[in-house]
C-alpha cells in the first residue's frame, strides 16, 4: 500500500495502479465469498448498515461485526496508508449531504448498491443486479458529464 | 460473540483493505472513472473485474452446497423480475454517488480517516435509509388500512 513513486513513467504508474486495483478488487471478492460460504449471507453493505441500525432487525449482531470490520479497516488504512482516506480536492460540504441522502434512501429503493448488485449480485448472475448496475453506472457518469459543465468541482 | 459474528468481521476488515489497496476510498479515482468524457481513469474497472473474478466462481461453487459452513441455510434476495422501485431507486443512488464519488462502503470505510466530508456523506446516508424505512412504513399502513373493510 505504498504511494506510487512520481519517478515511474506516466505508463508504468497506470500499469502499477491498474494491478493493485485488480488486487484489491480481488480481496472484495474474497471477502464476498467468506461472508456467503460461512455465513451464508450476502455481502451488500447499504442493505446490511440499514438494518444494523433498525431495531426491528432480529439479528443485528453480525451485521454490527461487519460494519466494525469495515471500520477497523478503515482505521488501519488511516495508519498505514493516510493518503487513500484524503480528499483532493475537497467539495462544499452541503454536496457530501446532498450525495449521502441520494445514495442513502436510492439504495434502499434500488435494493443495493456497487457491493450487493455490483459484486455479489453479478457474481450471482442477477438480472435485477445487472440492469440495477448498469442504471446507477449510467446516472453517475451522466451526474459528473452535468457537475463538469456547470463548473462543479468533479 | 460467536463465529458468525468472527467471520463477518474478518469480511468487513478485508473488504475495507480491499477498497483502500484499490484506491476506492479516493472519491478522485472513482470521479475519475465516472468522468468518461475526461481524463478517464479505469481503476474502477480493474476493482469490479478482480472482485468478480473471484467472486464468480466462488459463488457458483457455494451455492451449489447444501448449505453454508455456520448457518441453517443460505439467505438470499429473489431473483424477481424487474420494478420501477429497483429503476429509480439505482437512478438515484447513481445520482447521489457521481455528485461525491463515495458509495455506501467507501463512505463508512473512510469515515475512521476522520475527514468531515465522509463522515458527513455517512450520517446523511443513514438519513436516507431512514427516510426509506418510514415510506415502507407509511405504504404498509395504507395497504393494511385499504385492506380492511
Amino acid at each position: 500500500m505504498a504511494p506510487l513513486t512520481p519517478d515511474h513513467t506516466a505508463m508504468t504508474t497506470t500499469a502499477l495502479a491498474l494491478t493493485t486495483a485488480l488486487a484489491g478488487g480481488g480481496l472484495i471478492g474474497l471477502a464476498a465469498a467468506l461472508l456467503l460460504g460461512l455465513n451464508g449471507r450476502i455481502f451488500g453493505v447499504s442493505g446490511i448498515a440499514a438494518a444494523a441500525i433498525d431495531p426491528e432487525t432480529p439479528d443485528r449482531g453480525w451485521r454490527w461485526a461487519l460494519l466494525a470490520g469495515m471500520v477497523s479497516g478503515g482505521a488501519l488504512l488511516a495508519w498505514l496508508a493516510p493518503e487513500r482516506l484524503q480528499l483532493q480536492p475537497a467539495q462544499p460540504l452541503w454536496l457530501y449531504l446532498a450525495s449521502g441522502l441520494a445514495v442513502g434512501y436510492g439504495a434502499r429503493l434500488g435494493a443495493g448498491c456497487p457491493s450487493g448488485h455490483g459484486i455479489c449480485g453479478l457474481s450471482r448472475l442477477s438480472l435485477r443486479s445487472a440492469v440495477a448496475t448498469a442504471v446507477f453506472m449510467a446516472t453517475s457518469m451522466g451526474t459528473v458529464a452535468v457537475m463538469k459543465r456547470l463548473g462543479g468541482q468533479p | 460473540m460467536n463465529r458468525t459474528h468472527l467471520a463477518a468481521f474478518l469480511a468487513g476488515l478485508l473488504f475495507a483493505l480491499g477498497l483502500g489497496l484499490s484506491g476506492m476510498t479516493q472519491p478522485a479515482v472513482v470521479l475519475g472513472f465516472l468522468d468518461v468524457g475526461g481524463d478517464w481513469n479505469p481503476a474502477l474497472m480493474a476493482v469490479m473485474a478482480g472482485a468478480i473474478g473471484v467472486n464468480l466462481p466462488a459463488c457458483q461453487w457455494l451455492l451449489r452446497l447444501p448449505r453454508p459452513l455456520w448457518s441453517a441455510r443460505f439467505h438470499l434476495p429473489p431473483h424477481g423480475g424487474l420494478d420501477r422501485e429497483l429503476v429509480a431507486g439505482s437512478a438515484l443512488f447513481g445520482i447521489g454517488w457521481g455528485l461525491s464519488g463515495y458509495c455506501p462502503g467507501t463512505g463508512i470505510v473512510a469515515v475512521s480517516g476522520g475527514g468531515l466530508p465522509a463522515i458527513a456523506f455517512t450520517l446523511s446516508m443513514v438519513a436516507g435509509f431512514w427516510l426509506f424505512k418510514r415510506r415502507q412504513v407509511a405504504l404498509f399502513h395504507r395497504v393494511t388500512v385499504e385492506d380492511v373493510p
